[in-house]
């Protein structure tokens, strides 16, 4: 395994991300795999009227919203922070995308469900929760990032349990698998190998 | 040989304590990468983010604080953390706080209780 202090430089360009990101060691084909539809179609909850608890389910997504706001700000923070090369900085835009997606279904769900989206925080409460002070270069920032994709993926697959309708299970695990391949492409950036055990998240 | 044989059992408690701290720093160590892992998405030791920041939390009344946005249920929930409570929160949180929007749990007790133990060492 790479000692990631190490590697101060970060291969550049957009398919030298990706590419190393698949070096990382883990298929997306395999990723995919966790994908709900199957778990959701075991639990026979597709097409159910409502789900039992609407608004336990709205507050579990309106939960992971606030996850997809901080993942849009950590990015755009980092964007602007001068600390990454142009090439990193677009691939960050690219993930801070996927998390818009997210977070516009999410929002849109959580409305269909009779509940209020929360609001993101300001940029100035996520660069001192985050601790953006501290990061001093383009390593830091990766690390940073690698944290908390790998904290979402675990943080989605850890509520599906408890959402009671199978397309929100459905909703959590897509996006979960979202959260992988990025955790995935920022570990092959950052050199490092991944987990050697098995449920690398949850 | 009598008095080698009082050395060594002289000696046990000592041994057997430090195992004890090893076996400690060695959960505590396991309970900071299930933290890192399971809880580490939505919160940290000192800042408030999805959820509510951590350290302190054993012997602090639920919901309590400052600034924090909690849910209905759990801001009035009434009681102090303690280890036993922490437990069954990651057992089913929504089977102890109806109404919590927390709904992520930890199957294993060994887990918990790896977690619980970092926790409280970070108090």
């Amino acid at each position: 395994m790479t000692d990631i202090s190490d590697k101060e430089t970060m291969p550049v360009g957009r398919r030298g991300f990706i590419r190393n990101a698949a070096a990382g060691g883990l298929s997306l084909a395999a990723v995919s795999l966790l994908s709900g539809e199957p778990v959701a179609a075991q639990r026979g909850r597709y097409g159910t009227a409502a789900p039992a608890d609407a608004q336990g389910d709205a507050d579990l997504l309106n939960a992971a919203l606030g996850l997809e706001h901080e993942g849009i700000a950590a990015y755009t923070i980092a964007a602007g922070s001068g600390l990454l090369e142009p090439a990193v900085v677009e691939v960050g835009v690219l993930f801070r995308g996927h998390h818009q997606a997210h977070r516009d279904e999410l929002a849109r769900v959580i409305r269909t469900l009779g509940g209020t989206p929360v609001e993101p925080k300001t940029d100035a409460e996520y660069v001192e929760a985050l601790g953006f002070a501290a990061l001093r270069n383009q390593t830091d920032v990766l690390n940073l990032a690698l944290r908390l994709e790998r904290g979402a993926t675990s943080a989605y697959l850890g509520i599906m349990p408890a959402l009671q309708d199978g397309d929100h299970d459905h909703l959590a695990a897509r996006i979960a698998v979202d959260e992988a391949a990025h955790f995935t492409a920022l570990a092959g950036a950052l050199g490092q190998s991944l987990p050697g055990n098995a449920f690398i998240f949850g | 040989m009598a008095t080698l044989r009082a050395l060594v059992l002289l000696a046990l408690p000592l041994v057997c304590g430090s195992l004890g701290e090893a076996e400690g720093r060695a959960q505590t160590t396991e309970g900071a990468r299930l933290y890192t892992q399971r809880c580490g998405g939505c919160h940290s030791l000192d800042a408030d983010r999805v959820g509510p920041r951590h350290r302190g939390v054993v012997g602090r009344r639920a919901g309590s604080i400052e600034g924090f946005l909690y849910s209905p249920a759990l801001r009035g929930a009434g009681f102090v953390w303690t280890r036993e409570r922490l437990d069954r929160w990651l057992q089913n949180p929504r089977r102890m706080v109806a109404g919590t929007t927390m709904g992520f749990s930890v199957a294993s007790a060994a887990e918990r209780r790896a977690i619980i133990d970092y926790l409280e060492s970070q108090d």
